[in-house]
């Protein structure tokens, strides 16, 4: 019998190594595993990896896995906020690298992770400076960039609704990385609302398939801090 | 300068918002390009998209209404109209990036005469660089129009021969409205369109400091 369900968001993030890769769904606040991410801080990893849109807001959710020092390195797309002043903090001390991606890179960069593409032409940042180094083509006649897949150990995404096979749902804009991400790392955890009995959600509506989910924790009333 | 004439901001927009068709999709960018919304004509169905995933963007609640979980790219809350979408981010930029959308309006530091477009950094060497959909959005419609004022607080045209700025994306501007003027990028460089009641062409000329092709040339 497939049972994806763990007890609690601790058990959820055992195992998680330092040095680990980790992407991170959520678009500002909306979406971010704010119960996940408490585990991990508490677990204790250390020297990460995150790939998320942005770089933490306020003193929650990524912005506290940065202040406890345990991000080695953010991939995101938008870490200047008006409240990252943790982010903000680190880079001024150096004590955190940044790979600045173009949010639609940044998504197809996963996605091609996910779907075991090796890398990809993009017009997207060709001339600019976040494609210096980069090899490019010109293809009809259009200046393209080559970019790679972007691939992660763990994936820490939140839904709204799963079942014991890990089939999601998601709420309104939560949803935005998390469907992609699940595709793209080894290990897929997946904190929702509550699980449904297997067959209750509907399957024209299941957006991430269970395949690429691993753990499912129900966080009943999880923390939905407004965006600044 | 202070005498000089000037388009609104609610103007700009509502000078925008005429050119949007019935039909369009349309993304309208963080800051100046938002006021567009308010100004979209009566009995057009336009219908927004926000690179957060969403189409089908509606106004803002009303307040105690807000739902932290339906918000813009901005990060404010909005709501959905019958007939919204949600989607991820991956289709969210397929719709940019695959050239699905109709309009895009972004806000600029500079626009070159060639249609250049920077946007996303001012590259002073302390400030943090952030691009979010900026990068994308610039190549992902069928038109980019930008909304932005014509000089800067110093006086200097925003319209430049090339930008001194990191650029966002090369040859990528349709049509810049900004509180002066409303031009075309064409091949021989900006077209005049229209300019603020009041101020003659040669002054905009003036003021701009690259070669402006006049109206109805």
């Amino acid at each position: 019998m497939i049972d994806k369900t763990v007890a609690t968001p601790d058990a959820a993030v055992a195992g998680i190594p330092d040095g680990a890769t980790v992407m991170v769904g959520g678009f500002g606040t909306a979406g971010i595993p704010f119960e996940l991410i408490d585990a991990l801080i508490a677990q204790g990893a250390r020297g990460l990896t995150v790939v998320n849109n942005n770089a933490g807001n306020g003193d929650t959710g990524v912005a506290a896995l940065i202040r406890e020092g345990r991000v080695r390195r953010i991939v995101c797309s938008f870490p200047r906020q008006v409240d990252s002043w943790h982010f903000d903090a680190a880079w001024k001390a150096r004590t955190i690298e940044l790979e600045l991606v173009p949010q639609g890179n940044l998504a197809e960069r996963i996605r091609a992770a996910g779907a075991g593409i090796g890398a990809f032409f993009t017009p997207t940042g060709f001339g600019t400076a976040l494609a210096e180094g980069k090899e490019t083509r010109v293809i009809d006649g259009r200046g393209h960039v080559l970019e790679r897949p972007i691939r992660a150990d763990y994936a820490l995404i939140k839904a709204e609704r799963a079942d014991r096979w890990g089939n999601l749902v998601y709420r309104s804009t939560a949803r935005n990385f998390s469907p992609v991400m699940a595709t793209a790392a080894r290990c897929t955890i997946a904190q929702v609302r509550e699980v449904v009995p297997l067959g209750a959600l509907d399957p024209e509506a299941i957006v991430t398939p269970g395949i690429f989910v691993h753990r499912v924790v129900v966080v009943r009333d999880p923390a939905t801090p407004r965006s600044a | 300068m202070a005498s000089l004439p000037r388009w609104t901001h609610d103007e700009m927009a509502r000078r925008v918002a005429q050119d949007i068709p019935d039909g369009a999709y349309v993304n309208l960018g963080i800051g100046l390009p938002t006021r567009v919304a308010n100004h979209l004509p009566p009995g057009r169905e336009i219908v927004l998209h926000s690179e957060n995933g969403v189409l089908g963007m509606g106004p803002a609640p009303a307040p105690g209404r807000e739902d932290p979980e339906l918000i813009n790219a901005g990060k404010q809350p909005v709501t959905l109209l019958p007939g919204g979408a949600y989607f991820h981010s991956a289709d969210s930029f397929a719709m940019m990036r695959g050239g699905h959308l109709d309009v895009c309006v972004l806000g600029a530091f500079q626009v070159s005469v060639r249609g250049d477009l920077a946007n996303w950094h001012t590259g002073a060497p302390d400030a943090i660089p952030a691009v979010g959909g900026a990068m994308d959005l610039a190549l992902g419609a069928k038109q980019v129009f930008v909304m932005m004022e014509h000089l800067t607080k110093a006086g200097a045209s925003k319209l430049v021969a090339q930008c001194a700025y990191p650029v966002t994306a090369l040859a990528c501007v349709a049509r810049v409205y900004t509180d002066l003027a409303v031009l075309d990028i064409g091949p021989q460089g900006p077209v005049v369109r229209e300019i603020v009641p009041g101020l003659a062409f040669g002054e905009l000329q003036r003021l701009s400091g690259v070669a402006l092709v006049a109206p109805g040339r």
